[in-house]
């Protein structure tokens, strides 16, 4: 079996806990004083909705790029162009036909709903096109620690352990320099002092206390191995490298892609399905880069900027054989092959459509915050013991799924009973996820 | 009465052999084989691995262990580029698509997952069926070993496109000098190919075409032709015979392609008539194993006790001899008489004139059974035609030769006249699935898909046309003949658009080519009932009967010993030997997989010294026989002796021997061709000698034995079934257990020493069995390997007693006189009646009962397991989880069923198992949503726990209750004759829940209390003696 090595989230609390504090930077913007910001952002908004998805500034996508357009076409003519295509090159303007015959005949829409002004807009932001920011100082804040999860119970225990025996072991080593001095019978000074020995000789010669300490010392140490044991397996916070920077809060949490847009199988199927390169392509086709300001920062450190997510798009674009400068595809597919990062063992079976369709849990309640994740990984431990606390804490739908139906009748003249959970119906029965 | 009733498995055990008495106690007959793997002590003595070396060894293992065990290996998940509409990742896809090898033919559904077919079930609106063969056939399109991958020559790999050109250039040679060619297929039934075959043969006028069964039904469909002017079989309706007469046509088996749902519907003892089946024969056949009067007869008797039934009937007097079987002849002909138009009589002697006799004794009796207008048409083979081929090209008379999915070297018994006609030819070409003995000598040879690859059609019966489709990507180079016969012939449509033109104009008229296609099948017109015995077309010969069996007598010449060849429920002819499932399928009668053997009579092995002596872990030993059919002698056949067998005749099964290209696991058994001269399956003056040496048989019928619990089947004669209170004190067939308790008899079912759990809300599954409907065909057995990924272990673990089997039928025979009460009816002697009731039976009555496990509500096994692996569900279910089995087998040894199989060995990815779990094709076929088992751990019927929560699932994401009767299991759903009905009591409307009920309804050693929730239906049979 092929292995390679893992980025594992860094969960030790211990190490977190020293990274008291954190510097933040924001920015802030200026602008150079010749453009007007208000008129750009009005022709910038307009662009966007109308525009952006047959067009760009500086690169063909189904229609020519528009940056600078006013440099070659007379206003008048723009103007016409964009109200209403079909008419103006049905009048015959022989350039108009020229460019419709160049884009592959293309139908552009009309826009009669745009004034004058708007279009005017709209040519001013492709004139002037985006205003760079210039960062201009940075303040700094404070923020408080980032407390992730509590450090796991079993390492404080060792710590104590280690503490004490660590000051037994000074202790004695004292002692037995101050024999070794010839202190034989140390002057004694005080009561309490010769007390404390007296007793320390005492417990040393009782073999009982001798037992049970040695009794509580191995099952210190049993519970030890069995909770590191325990552990084998368990892949809570598995955040392997994925072929594709792919980030789950750009889509999930700034764009708000619903999370079956994209995982469409989850409601049919027990898989919640991979998404194929054509549901990424749905909106890529049109998305080639990323906006300006957008990073990705990743756990481990790793900041990715502009340049380096744009290329992270080409990647989708070789995978589903996109030339994104003919606006064609290829043929020349390449498969993506992502690392699974939720593994449940072969004899477990598992159904998402079950959770997702049937009992309507939300995705988050076992992948965690998925929309803020840069860095998709595993939230829940996906143990045994945590599926069945969920099972028999959560109540079944006996009221609304209709598949209930006779089952909930039964149950309230039998029983009086309106409330059943999961694991009252049968839901924790080996069989039921082991076959 | 049904208790005194003795029942046996084998012949061994009715001696009551030591051995037997010794296996009985155990349930794993070998131990762990320890010896194995630590070597003798010797080997150990000898060994220079001192004791600081071995704790070295495994301190360094251990360590390196541990180490690895740190990092778990790397899942990668690729998605489709563009995900097709129609699949979604875990979601299966069905496909209606039809079958046929050239052998077998059938409407099955496809079910598909990710792209990969993983199942074969039978197309029930098509009225379509399954045998084991075509269950199994799913897993021989995984078969990598054996099918031909890319197109070649003797010297290298071609590309189709040189292929097309060389060979096109050669006929277009042999064309244009005239010389003949011979196209040489199975039996298409496809009407469309069929038209590219002519349209081949008008652009190459010097081909001819003909069509060669490995196994023949030629004979009928000759004296077919004869009698009807028609090449084709008739259809036998039994579900509406009164009486159904049998000379050794083993219709519930591959005569005319299996007959068991036509016969079993002729079987409802609810209805109060059942069909009465007479079956004479020499073989103990599947069918004569169901019958309800079975007449044994050596062969040659056989084909004089038909003439003799012919003149019984007619009151004519052709030339014939008399029988030792004539008085029974006598009766059945009155028992004929009396059923009229509602008899039939049948022969699987493949004797022209046999065939024309059979089909004389129907048309004298006026049958109404024998359907001669909508015919059958799924044996085309022509004896003669081949025959004339053979010598034609061993002449060298014959240019050219396409063979087309057949392996006549293999499968004919003059194939040494084939290959040296071959060396003469000019041209050969082979276009096959597989490779094998005859591909090997082509000079040519082309990949052809099977046909969950290919795009086809089947016209299986006048009026009932079935379509192929491609069910997934073909898996290797290969291409359809019916697309390589329209290259040659210079057209260029594909055949797929060739066919949709062809069903548009020539079969569906306004039907849609879609609906079609979804559907599977098409009816074209709906099928008369055939009230005349005459058909329209052709025209028919006028026959003489007395000349007839004039030949037939001169044909048959009655000797010391007689051959009767047949085929195996298992392997059929050969086509499917490497496959695993179908070698490990045990023999319906003998229990016996991974061979073929000579079966010969109790006499007859007293007198030549055979005997089947069981060893101590269980397996049982043969002798091996060497058999000689007119100086032909094949050598070292292994002998099984058979009860029920005739008297100077033995029986061989074809289909074994195959050695070419197959995996060394199976190549087992001998091949019997050689032996099936002229095609005929009878063979007279046969001379069997005793050989020396032992054979070895992975045979499950000793190992399993009852432990004296003779009560565990319940039959019951028609009469009784309609007249006798069951529960009849004295007379009662199906009396239930009784026990003491507060010194009071009570039904054993009534009490219960743990308290009842309600068992109301919810599903309450219970699987119905009706052994009266069982033919013991075994297709359930075959579709519970593809569901649950059923592990092949091999012919030597399944001779140890570690077959893995979830589901078995069991076989038991019991005697003709049963029980004291007829013993006293026939006035036989005490000393006499002991001897009939304790001796072996020549010829025993045989019942066949599936036994899985039986999910018993107070479960024995539940109880012993110290991890809680085993448990019990409150559906009903009796769960295994494996991952918590430690493997101390205690449950095993407490089930009263021996139903728990034991993971001996991995059994997956180990070339020690070399079957399809340990190749990357082989695989695929594995169901995704059953675990495969690792070493260790117990494992058993799960009840298909998969699909009951399949169907709650889809219940609950539709919203809805479950539909009546829409729960299923692989077996039920497999199940030609309806004898498994699987659901939910707790649903009224199920049919489970009548059925439990039934009066007919049992639990096998219901006096255990286990309360199972598989029920039995008493087996009733059409017998006037009790």
């Amino acid at each position: 079996m092929k292995s390679v090595t893992l980025r594992r989230r860094p969960t030790s609390s211990l190490l977190k806990s020293t990274l008291l504090l954190l510097f933040l930077a924001f920015s802030l913007s200026s602008y150079s004083q010749d453009v007007d910001v208000a008129r750009q952002k009005r022709g910038k908004t307009l662009f966007k909705t109308l525009c952006s998805a047959c067009h760009k500034l500086d690169k063909k996508l189904v229609g020519p790029p528009l940056g600078k357009i006013e440099d070659s076409k007379e206003n008048t003519w723009l103007l016409a162009w964009i109200k209403n295509n079909a008419e103006f090159r049905a009048s015959g303007d022989a350039d108009a036909i020229a460019i419709f015959e160049e884009y592959n005949e293309a139908t552009m829409s009309n826009f009669p709903q745009l004034t004058d002004d708007n279009i005017n807009d709209i040519l001013y932001y492709t004139t002037v096109g985006e205003i760079k920011k210039a960062p201009v100082a940075a303040v700094t804040g404070t923020v408080g620690a980032v407390e992730k999860g509590a450090p796991p119970q079993w390492l404080i225990y060792l710590l104590a352990a280690a503490i004490i025996v660590a000051f037994l072991m000074i202790a004695s080593l004292l002692r037995q320099v101050n024999e070794l001095k010839g202190n034989r019978n140390p002057s004694v000074s005080s009561n309490f002092k010769r007390d404390v020995q007296e007793f320390w000789i005492g417990v040393k010669n009782n073999t009982f206390l001798k037992v049970l300490a040695t009794i509580f010392c191995l099952l210190i140490g049993a519970y030890l191995v069995f909770g590191s044991l325990f552990q084998i397996g368990v892949d809570q916070g598995y955040q392997p490298i994925q072929p594709i920077a792919f980030s789950h809060k750009i889509h999930a949490g700034d764009n708000k892609i619903n999370c079956q847009y994209c995982h469409t199988a989850a409601k049919h199927s027990r898989h919640s399905g991979i998404p194929p390169v054509n549901i990424c392509m749905n909106c890529h086709k049109n998305i080639s880069e990323v906006a300006e300001e957008t990073v990705v920062k990743l756990d481990d450190g790793v900041v990715l900027g502009k340049a380096e997510l744009d290329l992270e798009i080409g990647k989708v674009y070789k995978a589903a054989g996109w030339d994104p400068d003919e606006s064609k595809y290829t043929g020349k597919e390449q498969p993506i092959k992502w690392v699974k990062i939720h593994n449940l063992p072969d004899f477990v079976y598992y159904n998402h459509s079950q959770h997702v369709t049937v009992a309507g849990v939300a995705c988050q309640k076992c992948h965690g915050p998925v929309e803020t994740m840069e860095e998709m990984y595993q939230y829940a431990p996906l143990t045994m013991g945590w599926c069945i606390n969920c099972h028999k804490k959560t109540d079944v739908k006996l009221k609304t799924n209709g598949y209930y139906e006779k089952i909930h009748k039964q149950l309230a003249a039998k029983y009086g009973v309106e409330k059943v959970t999961i694991a009252q119906l049968g839901g924790i029965e080996c069989g039921k996820c082991h076959y | 009465m049904a208790s005194s009733k003795k029942y046996w498995k084998s012949v061994e055990e009715l001696k009551d052999s030591s051995v037997v008495e010794t296996l009985r106690k155990n349930e794993f007959v070998e131990n762990i084989p320890t010896d194995d793997f630590l070597g003798d002590k010797e080997t150990l003595e000898n060994s220079s691995t001192t004791r600081r070396d071995f704790l070295r060894y495994v301190g360094f293992t251990t360590a390196a262990a541990s180490l690895a065990a740190c990092e778990g290996p790397v899942i990668k998940s690729i998605p489709y580029v563009v995900r097709p509409d129609d699949v979604i990742p875990g979601v299966a896809d069905w496909y209606a698509t039809s079958m046929a090898d050239g052998y077998d033919f059938a409407n099955v559904l496809v079910k598909t997952r990710e792209g990969r077919p993983i199942q074969i079930m039978p197309n029930k609106e098509a009225n379509g069926t399954t045998s084991a063969r075509v269950q199994a056939s799913i897993l021989s399109l995984y078969d990598e070993k054996l099918r031909v991958k890319e197109p070649q020559d003797k010297e290298s790999l071609l590309s189709w496109s040189d292929a097309y050109s060389k060979i096109g250039a050669k006929l277009n040679e042999l064309k244009d000098a005239g010389k003949p060619v011979v196209l040489l297929t199975g039996t298409l039934a496809s009407p469309s190919t069929d038209k590219i075959v002519k349209e081949f043969i008008a652009a190459y006028p010097n081909t001819k075409h003909i069509v060669y069964d490995a196994f023949s039904e030629s004979a009928a469909v000759d004296a077919f032709q004869t009698m009807y002017g028609k090449r084709a079989l008739p259809k036998y309706k039994l579900e509406n015979a009164k009486t159904i007469v049998s000379f050794g046509a083993d219709f519930l088996g591959d005569f005319h392609g299996g007959l068991e749902k036509e016969y079993v519907g002729g079987r409802k003892p609810e209805t109060g008539k059942m069909s009465y089946h007479i079956q004479i024969e020499s073989n103990m056949s599947l069918t004569g194993a169901n019958a309800d009067k079975r007449i044994i007869a050596k062969p040659s008797d056989v084909v004089y006790a038909l003439i003799n039934l012919y003149n019984a009937i007619t009151k004519e007097g052709v030339v014939s001899r008399p029988t030792p079987i004539d008085g029974k002849i006598k009766e059945i002909a009155k028992e004929l008489k009396k059923s009229g138009s509602k008899a039939v009589v049948m022969t699987g002697i493949n004797d022209k004139n046999a065939q024309l006799i059979s089909l004389a004794i129907n048309k004298a009796l006026n049958s109404e059974i024998i359907d001669v207008k909508n015919t059958l048409h799924i044996r085309q083979g022509d004896d003669a035609a081949v025959a004339q081929f053979v010598s034609d090209m061993k002449a060298g008379k014959i240019a050219g030769l396409i063979s087309y999915n057949v392996d006549p070297i293999y499968s004919l018994a003059n194939a040494s006249d084939f290959s040296k006609g071959l060396k003469k030819l000019r041209l050969n070409v082979a276009l096959s699935i597989e490779n094998n003995d005859t591909t090997n000598t082509a000079d040519y040879i082309l990949p052809t898909p099977h046909f969950l690859e290919s795009w086809g059609d089947t016209h299986f019966s006048k009026g009932k046309y079935g379509l192929m489709q491609p069910t997934i990507q073909p898996l290797f180079n290969t291409r359809q003949f019916q697309d390589i016969l329209l290259k040659w012939t210079g057209n260029s449509t594909s055949y797929y658009d060739y066919l949709k033109a062809y069903w548009a104009t020539d079969i569906l008229g306004d039907f849609s080519w879609n609906t079609a296609l979804h559907n599977g099948f098409f009816t074209k017109v709906p099928v008369a009932v055939a009230k005349e015995v005459a058909v329209e077309e052709g025209t028919t010969e006028s026959i003489s009967i007395a000349e007839v069996a004039r030949i037939l007598k001169n044909n048959t010449t009655p000797s010391a010993m007689e051959l009767n060849l047949y085929t195996k429920t298992g392997l059929g002819d050969g086509k499917q030997a490497n496959n695993p499932w179908l070698q490990e399928f045990p023999d319906p009668i003998t229990r016996a997989c991974w061979d073929n053997y000579l079966t010969v009579s109790i006499a007859d092995s007293k007198e030549i010294g055979f005997d089947n002596p069981v060893k101590d872990n269980g397996a049982i030993n043969g002798n091996y026989a060497n058999v000689t059919v007119n100086g032909i002698m094949v050598s070292n056949i292994p002998v099984i002796v058979q009860p029920g067998q005739a008297k100077g005749s033995v029986g061989l099964a074809l289909g074994y021997g195959r050695t070419f290209g197959l995996k060394e696991e199976m190549q087992v058994g001998v091949n019997a061709y050689p032996l099936y001269q002229n095609a005929n399956n009878i063979q007279y003056n046969i001379k069997v000698e005793k050989a020396s040496g032992t054979h070895e048989f992975a045979c499950t019928q000793v190992q399993k034995t009852i432990a004296g619990r003779h009560d565990i089947l319940k039959v019951a004669s028609l009469k009784d079934y309609l007249y006798v209170n069951p529960k009849d004190e004295h007379h009662g067939w199906n009396k239930p257990a009784m026990v003491s308790y507060d010194h009071k008899e009570v039904e054993a079912s009534k009490i219960n020493i743990w308290d009842e759990h309600n068992r109301d809300i919810g599903h309450h599954f219970n699987l119905s069995i009706d052994l009266t409907s069982c033919t013991g065909c075994g297709s359930c057995v075959v579709a519970c390997h593809a569901e649950n990924n059923v592990p092949v272990v091999g012919k030597h673990e399944v001779r140890v007693g570690r077959d893995m089997h979830w589901l078995r039928i069991d076989r038991y025979y019991s005697s003709e006189v049963e029980t004291r009460e007829e013993a006293k009816k026939l006035g036989l002697s005490r000393a006499e009646m002991y001897r009939e009731l304790e001796t072996e039976a020549e010829n025993p009555q045989v019942t066949f009962q599936p036994i899985m496990c039986q999910h018993c509500n107070h479960a024995p096994c539940e109880t012993v397991c110290p991890v809680a692996a085993t448990s019990h569900g409150r559906q009903g279910q009796n769960q295994m989880a494996y991952n918590r089995c430690v493997g101390t087998r205690y449950c095993a040894n407490n089930c009263p069923y021996r139903v728990r199989r034991f993971n001996w060995f991995k059994y997956n990815n180990n070339n020690e198992f070399d079957f399809n779990m340990n190749n990357e094709y082989g695989k695929m076929v594995l169901n995704p949503d059953v675990v495969v088992r690792s070493r260790g751990v117990m494992e058993k019927c799960s009840m298909c726990i998969q699909m009951t929560q399949a169907t709650i699932l889809k219940a609950k994401k539709e919203n809805r209750m479950v539909a009546v009767n829409e729960f299923a299991t692989a077996c039920a759903s497999a199940c030609t004759t309806g004898s498994l009905v699987f659901g939910d009591v707790n649903n009224k409307k199920d049919t489970v829940t009548t059925l439990a009920k039934d009066k007919r309804a049992f639990h096998v050693l219901d006096y255990l209390q286990t309360k199972p929730n598989v029920v039995y239906q008493v087996k009733v049979r059409n017998t006037n003696e009790a």
